[in-house]
Formats: C-alpha cells, structure tokens, sequence
C-alpha cells in the first residue's frame, strides 16, 4: 500500500534540487503536448530561448517584461511577508496610474525632471491610498483583505473606465473611448535601450532587501506576519504597523502602474493593468519573498512570455498555448513543494523486513 | 508471567530523517495490569504510543496482540484490535453532547438513538461520572476526560493508553481517575499509563517500563523499586530529585494589584476582584484548575490585557492601561515568560538571534537594526545555559526541542535583569533535568530580590519551591497560604472553589 508520511523538513539545497526537478518535470508535461499538437517540443523550446534573448533588442523587450512583474513582485512580498494577502496590485496599478497621469494631463507645461518625479510620486501616492482602504477595514473591522483587495480591484477598473469614457476621454479620437496620449515630457526617459524602470526596479531590489532584513520596521512586519501574540508581546504597534506596510505594498504597485503607463503605453487607459498583477502574485509566491530571488524569477517569467509570443508568429503556436506552458511549470513548481515536507513510503502489507539502522 | 502478553511489542524502529526516535524497542503489557511508560521528553513514549495506536507506522519490529502478529497501517486498525488512546489534549467537539462525541466515531450515516442505552451501562460499569446530554462545552476538565475515556471503551478499547492524563487535573479529580483506572483493571483491559509525576506512577501502577533516548532501558515492578531508582534510570545517571526552597526574609512589596477585574471577549469575568502583593525576593506561586484565570492574570501584569476595573501598583504607579511598551519606557523592569512558548513569547519561525533582539531592537536607535549586540547575547545564553542548537543564526527556534526553546525564552528574558519575573508554566512538558535547572534559575532570581511570579500545575513543585501559594477558583482568589504550611488537599480543595478561610487547618497568609 502506498503511502504519504511525513519527513524531516528539507534544506536548502534539497529545495532548490526539489523546485528544478519540478519545473523539468514541467517542460516534459508541456513538451508531450505540443508534441500532441503537432510540434517539434525541442525545437519549440530552443525558439523560445531565442525568441527572448536572441538579439539585443529581442532581450531589451524581455527587460521591459520583466520590470514591472519585479516591482509588483517586490510591493506584494512586503505584504505577505506580515500575511496580509494583497490581492489588490491590479487596481493599485490602475490607481497609481490614475494620479501619475493626472499630473501628466494636466501639468504637462512643467519642465520634463520636474514632471517626471511628480507622476512617479503620484503614481505611488494612488497605490498607496488605495491599498490604505482595505488595511484599515481589516485594522478597524478584522475585514477578510483578500476579499477587499480583489473587490477594489474592479472598483478601480470600473472607475477608469469611466475616465476614459467620460470626463478624460480623447476629444481627437474619433468617439472612441480612450484617454490621449501623453506629451514627449510625461514619457520616462530611455537608458540603454530600456526605459528608466529597469533602473528604478534594481535599486528597489536592494532597497526593499535592506528594508525587509536589516530595518527596525522590516523585523517588526516579519514579527507580526509569524504571530500577532508575539507583536503584542514585543508591545509592537500592531494597527500602524499594518497600515504602513500595506501602505508600502500598495505604493509599490502604483508606482508600477505610473511607470507601464508612462514608458511602455504612453497614455493611461483600463488596459494597463491587464492582469500582471495576478502574475505577479504568482512570482512572489514563487520567490519565496526574497527580494533577490523576485528578480530571477521576474526575469524567468519575462523570458517566457517573451519567448512565447515569439512562437506565436514563428510557429503559429496559439498564445493559450503559452499560457498553458506557464500554467503547467507553476503546477508543476508549487506541487514540488509538498515532496519537500511529505514522502511516498511502499508498505508491504506482508511482513515487514525492512530494518532500520 | 507465563500467560501470553496482552499486547507485545518487538523490536520496534522508527526514525525520522536522521533521528532515531525509537530503537529496537521491546514493551509488552499483559491484561488487567497497568502499566507506565516513563522517560525523559523526547524518550520515545509518544512515537512508541503513536505507534501502537497506528498513527505512526514502525519502520521494523513487530506488535503483537495476544500472541498474533497485527499490522496497523491507520488508527482505525488499532481501534478495532481494542486500543483506545486518550490524548493529552482531548480531541472532542465543543458544540455537541458527550452522547454525540462518543457515537460520532462510529460507522454508518445516521446516529443510531438506541445506542444510549448501552454508552449508559457502560458508563455505569467502569464507573465514568459523564452526563449524556451535556454539552462538551459546559464540561469540566475531569468530564472531559471521563468523556474521552467512555469514547474509546465504546469503541470497544480493551487497552487504554492514557497520555498524561493528570497534568490538567486537580488532586481530588486524579484520585477519582485512579479509581476509575482501578476499575478497569478489575474488569481484565490494560491500562498504559504515560505521567511525569513520580509518585502518582508509584502509587497506581504494576509495572513501568523506562525508556530513555529511544531506547527501552528496564521494566520493573513498581512494587520493587524507588522513584530515586527511576529517576536515574530515566536520566542515565544519579540525579538530585528534591527541590529546594530558598529561605530568606521576603523583601519590600514591589507589586500591588488592587480588586482587578478582567472579562473575557464574551463579556464573563476571567478574574473578579483579585488582590495580592508581590514582594521582591519571594516566590509567589499561583494554583488553579487550567483556565481559572491565570493566563489572564499574567497577561494583566504584563500590559496585554485589557483591565475591566482595579489597580496594578508597581511601587505606588499605576499599571493599568499602560501598554508594554509604556511600561518599559518608565523604566520598569518586568519578565514575562508566558504560557504559549512559540506562539507568543518567541518566534517560531526565525532564529535564535533574532528571537533574542525581540526585546533589545526598540531600545536601538535610528532607522536600522544592529544585530551584533544580539549575536553576542546569543552565544552568551547558549553558553550559559547549555542550549544545544546547530547554530545561533539561521536555524528557526522552533526546530529545537522543547527545553531548549524555552531555555532561549527565559534566558532572554533574565538578562534584562528584571525586578519582576512572571512565569507562566515554566517547566511544562520539559524533562527532570531541564525543570531542575529552571528551578535553581527561578531561586537565582529570588536570591536577587526580583519579585518572583510562578504558575504551574504540579503541586508537589509549588509546596516544595514557593513561599506562598495563591490559589485562583474561577477567577477569584480563594485564598493565599503559606507553602511550607500547606497541603496538597487543602490547595486541591480551594482550587475547587472553597475559600481557605472555611477551610480548617489552613495557614492563610492574607485575607482577600
């Protein structure tokens, strides 16, 4: 009879073996169904590789990809750190968007430096306030943040919407409903064929580091994320401490929301968002919250969206497809994670001749 | 003895990773004999019980019920081969009757009403004080335990093992149980019996098997031997068992608390007017049945609760509604060691240096955390009080066992020097030795003058090692008596709710 026992908790190292035999066991599962669809898998993957990193250009789009998924990355993992489970970067992006472009419309006379820093401030400043609404119910009421932060998420969405159909909507495009272009001032500057973020994101890698290990603050937020008894303990101030790390959280998404608008779109619209902020979820987790993990496991993600819309046009591969890959190494990755605390044991339900020691 | 043992069990291995928890273990009980099962934590009782009661399943040896050889690959194996185990922490459900929780293990969809009949006689046989129709969450401790007890018979146990069941019940309840268990030897089942408490082990049991690092050292007839000879088989070598009590004058009063109420988050008072001065180098221990309100009391002292009404006096200030960071800024010094070890006095999940610089860090200036002075203090304690860890960083605390992680919490929390020491179950689940230890550091505080609060559950340990003994009865105090006058019996019965002035004979140090 087969079955689930539990064993000593693995190490490092026996994690890291774990999460590659997974996401190989991954590409084998994808690799049968593209061959099921008629592919050369081998081939497929090799293109994939190539198609995000086979050119100096073809790597910069990849960077663009994997910019905004590390500094989403870097705000959730503030927050789950404390398990305060923000689901909430989609509208955080939408909301940092909102306020960074309102300073793009409507100060664009400002000199460019000036503009600039107003927008990515904005842009931090909406996330912030938006991600505050459901940290203070959840510090007031003891309100469920993963419910409140996926509802505002379409409050945000229907909100800009609205802005786009209405009060910000574009008078030259044609009754169309979407917001006009920003000025050449409002546009993030390009540093070595990559706009400016992928500086931006760097020095938050090291920031959000230093913070979360080597701060007052940063152990507290780790403090009440193990044990809220133990805060109190510690005579933590358990209700600001909550707000100012949502807070942060939330300010890092808009902060994201202000730059793909700004650099990547060039306009502010409901689009922006379009989902990266359930993939950035998904890259947290997958990081384990360490800030320098999130940048390679931004940057794996990147590569393979990337690689995958190469595909596309190379093979005809439908994007699903592409979904599907991505889909299947997370399945694949996080289901890992059960081998490294739970072992399968064959019991012979004869006698048992297995000797210990 | 020539018949065939009830229950065998042979050269039994399990390991976990690279910890062998029980090494060719021989252990058999025969019918109508009760038996103990003795060894330090981390002796191997549990995994052997988890074991026979097929939670766990050995990875060699064999078990063996009268004579046959059985196989439990899930507890619903060992069930049906008639053991029953009663858990330290009873596994019922509140909501529901004792009638309820005793059929719920049963096979088939629907309760069956007929069966109360039977659970009655049965109740009746083994003499199991259980009203059918109350709730679990009206019940008592000893209930409970009668409860769980009426379960596993239902369930048709002929061999019970008991996991410490005495730790939670008062001396009075404990003796009823010992009927009880007496009873069912009577009626030919056996009974494993897993205590820490020596002389309870020597008074009820036939034989005791001694288990130590896994291994089975000896069994003996509990007629033929000493606790002093258990004691040192238990630990290996010959131990120091008594527990002595410091004498010295007691100092000034340090802590008053004045008529202070607390509710509960339902709105019912977890402790109702409740007075009683602490003095600096003096042992003031608290007595009561669990949650008569001593988790409350402590959490008062230390800032964590909110106070319904009354007044905590350190040196004429007032306490109440200062939170604990308040309470060190004026400069008082007070340790608190609470009740939950990981869940609120240290972090589970992080390290020992990190767990270390939970109380330093506010104290830092600036922006940014200084570990260093933490690191020091780390290898400091772990020297001092001999932790053994595989490192002082980057190992979580909650991987260590159990005396070592609450040597950490108390190691770090002497260090700050206190003037007052509250302790919360100090000692509980820890093994001989590492209570010993913890006793002397409690007298190294006393010694210096601190003002010493400790709550426990062994009363032998607080008679032997306190000055004076203040017993809580549903949150009130029924009274503060003198420990070296004392008995177990009059403690046991003001922890029922007598107050110690209607009790005769009884000391009673301070009128409440």
């Amino acid at each position: 009879m087969l079955k689930i026992v539990k064993k000593t908790e693995a190490t490092i190292k026996q994690k890291i073996a774990i999460n590659i035999v997974g996401i190989f066991a991954a590409l084998t599962a994808a690799a049968l169904f593209l061959a099921l669809s008629g592919f050369n898998p081998l081939q497929v993957y090799i293109s994939m590789v190539e198609g995000a990193l086979g050119s100096s250009y073809r790597i910069s789009q990849t960077v663009i990809q994997a910019v905004p998924l590390i500094i989403l990355s870097l705000g959730i993992a503030i927050a789950f750190r404390m398990k305060f489970w923000n689901i909430g970067a989609e509208g955080q992006i939408l909301m940092g968007g909102f306020l960074g472009s309102y300073f793009a419309y409507n100060f664009s006379q400002l000199p460019k430096p000036a503009l600039l820093l107003l927008m990515l401030a904005a842009g931090a400043v909406g996330g912030a306030v938006w991600a505050l609404i459901p940290a203070w119910l959840k510090v007031k009421f003891h309100a469920n943040e993963s419910i409140t932060t996926l509802m505002l998420n379409y409050v945000a969405l229907k909100w800009i919407e609205y802005l786009s159909a209405g009060p910000w909507k574009d008078p030259a495009a044609f009754g169309y409903p979407r917001m006009p272009r920003f000025t050449e001032n409002a546009i993030l500057p390009n540093v070595f064929g990559v706009h400016i973020g992928w500086i931006i994101a760097l020095v938050l890698v090291v920031v959000v580091y230093l913070f979360l290990n080597n701060t007052k603050k940063g152990f507290e937020i780790a403090i009440l994320g193990e044990s809220e008894n133990t805060a109190r303990y510690a005579g933590i101030s358990i209700g600001k401490t909550v707000l100012l790390a949502v807070c942060l959280s939330g300010a890092l998404c808009g902060l994201t929301g202000i730059i793909q608008a700004s650099a990547v779109n060039n306009e502010m619209s409901s689009a922006l968002a379009n989902g990266i902020g359930y993939t950035a979820i998904i890259t947290t987790w997958l990081s384990g919250l360490s800030a320098p993990v999130i940048v390679l496991v931004c940057g794996l993600f990147a590569i393979l969206t990337q690689g995958a819309s190469y595909i596309q046009t190379a093979f005809g591969i439908p994007s699903a497809a592409a979904s599907v890959l991505q889909a299947l190494i997370l399945f694949f990755v996080l289901g890992s994670d059960f081998f490294t605390k739970y072992k399968f044991v064959w019991q012979k339900s004869e006698h048992q001749t297995k000797e210990g020691k | 003895m020539d018949q065939v043992a009830y229950i065998s069990m042979k050269n039994i291995v399990k390991t976990f990773g690279k910890v062998v928890a029980s090494n060719h273990v021989n252990f058999s009980v025969h019918k109508g004999e009760i038996h103990a099962l003795l060894g330090e934590n981390g002796a191997g009782k549990s995994t052997l019980m988890n074991m026979l009661s097929g939670i766990y399943l050995p990875d060699g040896g064999s078990i063996f019920i009268e004579g046959k050889e059985v196989h439990f690959s899930a507890p619903k194996d060992s069930i049906a081969a008639g053991i029953g185990m009663v858990h330290q922490h009873f596994k019922l459900i509140d909501v529901m009757t004792a009638e309820e929780n005793v059929i719920l293990g049963k096979k088939g969809l629907f309760f069956r009403k007929g069966e109360s009949r039977k659970i009655d006689a049965l109740a009746k046989q083994f003499e199991l004080d259980v009203d059918l129709h109350k709730k679990v969450s009206d019940m008592s401790v000893g209930e409970k335990q009668n409860l769980e007890i009426l379960k596993v018979l239902y369930q048709g146990a002929r061999i019970l093992i008991l996991d410490e069941p005495t730790a939670v019940l008062t001396p009075q309840e404990t003796r009823k149980l010992f009927a009880i268990m007496r009873k069912m030897k009577a009626e030919g089942c056996a009974v494993i019996f897993i205590s820490h408490k020596m002389n309870e082990v020597m008074e009820i049991t036939d034989k005791i098997t001694v288990l130590r690092k896994g291994e089975t050292i000896q069994t003996l007839n509990t007629a033929e031997t000493t606790p002093k000879q258990l004691t040192d088989l238990m630990v290996g070598r010959a131990v120091d068992l008594t527990i002595e009590r410091l004498e010295q004058p007691a100092g000034p009063e340090l802590v008053q608390v004045q008529g202070l109420t607390v509710l509960k988050r339902e709105g019912t008072p977890a402790l109702q007017n409740v007075s009683f001065a602490m003095r600096g180098g003096e042992i003031l221990s608290v007595a009561g049945i669990a949650g008569s309100g001593q988790k409350e009391l402590c959490e008062a002292l230390a800032g964590l609760q909110k106070v319904k009404e009354g007044k905590i006096l350190f040196q004429g200030e007032d306490l109440v509604g200062q939170s604990p960071k308040e309470i060190r800024r004026r400069g008082i010094s007070m340790s608190f060691v609470p009740e939950d070890r990981l869940g609120m006095g240290l972090v589970g999940g992080m390290d020992m240096v990190h767990n270390l610089l939970l109380k330093q860090y506010q104290d830092q200036k600036g922006f940014f955390l200084n570990k260093k002075p933490a690191v020091e203090k780390a290898a400091e304690i772990k020297e001092k009080l001999e932790i053994a860890t595989p490192g002082i960083s980057k190992y979580p605390v909650k991987n260590l066992s159990g005396g070592n992680i609450q040597k950490i919490l108390l190691g770090r929390e002497l260090d700050s020097d206190p003037e007052v020491l509250i302790t919360a179950y100090p000692v509980r689940g820890l093994d001989i030795n590492t209570c010993h230890k913890i006793y002397d550091l409690l007298n190294e505080e006393k010694k210096k003058g601190v003002a010493v609060l400790f709550i426990a559950e062994d009363l032998d340990v607080l008679l032997a090692l306190s000055d004076r003994i203040l017993v809580l009865a549903n949150g009130e105090v029924t009274g503060i008596v003198d420990a070296r006058t004392a008995t177990k019996e009059q403690i046991g019965l003001m922890m029922m709710g007598q107050k110690a002035t209607e009790l005769e004979g009884t000391a009673v140090v301070e009128n409440c």
